[in-house]
């Protein structure tokens, strides 16, 4: 199990963090590895704060229990820094990637970060230009992708479009402004 | 094909606990489901609903107006000799309390996937046992599962196990609501014809609907007979164990995923151990492992059968360690802690030596059960191993129960 990486999602209900959590999951499982993904349950409320999280693993995984210490945070959206405690339990070498229009040195002061990894993107933006509405949950997979090297680009974006076909087969353009947002997070996302 | 099947290396696919059950659901393809929504079970019939409407079942699916008219819809249909199944939790299965004795009693083999919830008051949605250990003394066979594949797997045997011609038992195959039902995992799956091959045509012995041989179900029966017919129910428990190892030895010859009664983990020379059910075992593997690495001779017994209680393959097992931890997803409301523990500890009585056993209700309401929490039962077990007694006054042996994670 040494091999376990941990990621927590954090986002507002409606923005997509679970399905965020579901479709990194099938990418991971897509190019042979193991994982979980599973969302926390509590009052479901569209703009509540609420997470999900991944597992990832070479071999199986027995572990059950909640994510505590997470080595990837994905934050959805910044107006949940200072309302939830994003980095909690994320240890000095972790990456913390955020969804953001403002400059990373502003949130690496505010987050008090001790060496961890720091990434931004404005996935809201992208999401609205590709998908034409702010879900920026599949934009922050494509960045998740590209800091953290977990999963094969190329493989992630023929995974999540066989499911993207599959669950909005009827929509094609959801599915092209879908795969159009994670594209451009992947080459939009910088390291601050 | 059977000789072959097994050295398929099969796709796995990823499924929620709920997606899996539905999953194996649809390839059982029974002649009737009643369905009845109820958090969190409510997406397996959700799922299901959905396989009927697209023609991928024939199955004849009964929108009911509450879990009792759903296991009595069962129950009229089973008795008319259909494969029939149903899903529910927590309040739906409470609420259909009555008809699990009438359901085992007629001896008619309903199967039924439970995703495990608290019980109200308070009200609450997330996982512990309360739920199916309210049914345990109901006649129902119950199955728990670690994982989402252990869920596919147990559904697809409970066919088998509830209609074997020496049992004709309902069966409750137990999932740990959200941890599992809502939790993306990956399952192998097998192909319906596979599937369908596994568990065979149903056979009844009788059908209400057969008007050339005239039966009579739920007859009257007061002093005269009813207490022989009550002890003829109990003979076939007394078999299901040799059943439920019969269709897991043929479910491991066909697939080669190999099922117990409980599963052993490092029990080879441990000293002590800890008994749990459901997605818990997961986590307390990997205390094991941890513990196994740095010499300690810690074990684990994950018990996939409660109903029928395999009493004595337990004790045979448990006897000659030093000291044993019962861990209850439920309480018990004894004064002197959970069901299992009461069963385990009970199992253990006649036999001499007999380890030392304690209680650990943890998890009620949906209480996340961690490493750590698992690391302190370990050391207490280590404790009373040495000394008879825990040392930091955690818990004695006199002082048989602790109410793991929560704030007193």
């Amino acid at each position: 199990m040494s091999d376990l990486t941990e990621i927590r999602w954090h986002g507002r209900g409606g923005q997509g963090a679970k399905t965020a959590a579901l479709l990194f999951g099938e990418a991971v499982l897509g190019q042979g590895k193991y994982m979980q993904a599973f969302p926390e349950y509590g009052p479901e409320r569209m703009g509540a704060p609420v997470q999900s999280f991944n597992r990832i693993s070479d071999g199986p995984i027995t572990l059950h229990c909640h994510v505590t210490e997470p080595s990837v945070v994905v934050v959805l959206d910044p107006t949940l820094i200072g309302a939830a405690d994003v980095t909690n339990g994320l240890p000095p070498d972790g990456i913390i990637i955020i969804n953001t229009d403002r400059p990373a040195s502003e949130f690496r002061r505010q987050l008090g970060l001790n060496g961890q990894k720091l990434y931004t993107v404005d996935a809201s933006r992208i999401a609205r230009e590709t998908i034409g509405r702010d879900i920026p949950n599949t934009p922050m997979l494509g960045a998740l992708v590209r800091a953290t090297k977990l999963v094969n680009y190329e493989d992630m974006i023929a995974d999540t479009r066989k499911k993207l076909e599959a669950k909005f087969g009827s929509k094609p353009g959801v599915v092209e402004g879908n795969i159009k947002a994670i594209q451009r997070a992947y080459e939009e996302v910088t390291s601050g | 094909m059977s000789s072959s099947v097994k050295e398929v290396v099969r796709k796995r696919i990823a499924l929620t606990g709920n997606e899996a059950a539905a999953w194996a659901m649809k390839q059982i393809n029974p002649d009737v489901v009643a369905a009845y929504p109820i958090t969190p079970q409510t997406e397996i019939m959700q799922i299901f609903a959905d396989y009927v409407a697209d023609g991928e079942v024939d199955t004849e699916l009964v929108t009911v107006e509450s879990e009792h008219s759903a296991m009595s819809a069962c129950i009229g249909s089973e008795a008319a000799g259909a494969r029939t199944m149903t899903a529910t939790s927590s309040q739906g299965l409470a609420l259909m309390w009555e008809m699990l004795y009438i359901a085992a009693g007629l001896r008619l083999p309903i199967v039924m996937p439970m995703v495990n919830r608290a019980l109200s008051s308070p009200i609450n949605i997330h996982c512990d046992h309360s739920d199916s250990m309210g049914a345990r003394d109901t006649g129902w066979i119950q199955l728990y599962a670690e994982n989402a594949q252990e869920v596919y797997d147990n559904v697809i045997q409970a066919i088998r196990i509830a209609e074997h011609p020496d049992l004709l038992l309902p069966v409750m195959i137990n999932l740990d609501g959200f941890i599992i039902s809502h939790a993306l995992e990956p399952v192998e799956a097998f192909t319906n014809e596979e599937v369908r091959a596994f568990i065979g045509k149903h056979k009844p012995a009788y059908s209400l609907l057969d008007v050339d041989n005239p039966i009579t179900v739920g007859a009257l029966d007061l002093t005269d007979y009813y207490f022989e017919h009550k002890r003829s129910e109990v003979e076939p428990m007394l078999h299901a164990t040799d059943v439920i190892e019969q269709v897991a030895a043929d479910f491991a010859q066909k697939f080669g995923r190999r099922y117990e009664l409980f599963d052993e983990y490092w029990m080879e020379g441990a000293d002590f151990a800890i008994v749990v059910l459901g997605s818990t075992a997961g986590t307390a593997k990997v205390v094991v492992d941890e513990l196994r690495n740095r010499g300690i001779r810690a074990g684990l017994i994950k018990l996939r059968v409660f109903r029928p209680f395999p009493h004595k393959q337990l004790a045979d097992v448990l006897s000659g360690l030093k000291a044993v931890a019962v861990m209850d997803r439920s309480e018990g409301m004894a004064g002197m802690g959970g069901p299992v523990f009461h069963e385990v500890r009970s199992a253990l009585y006649d036999y001499e030596p007999r380890p030392a056993i304690v209680n650990y209700v943890y998890g009620l309401g949906g209480r996340d059960i961690t490493l750590n929490h698992i690391n302190t039962v370990y050391e207490d077990l280590m404790d009373i191993s040495r000394n008879g007694k825990h040392a930091k006054g955690r818990t004695t042996v006199g002082d048989l129960v602790t109410y793991l994670g929560v704030r007193e």
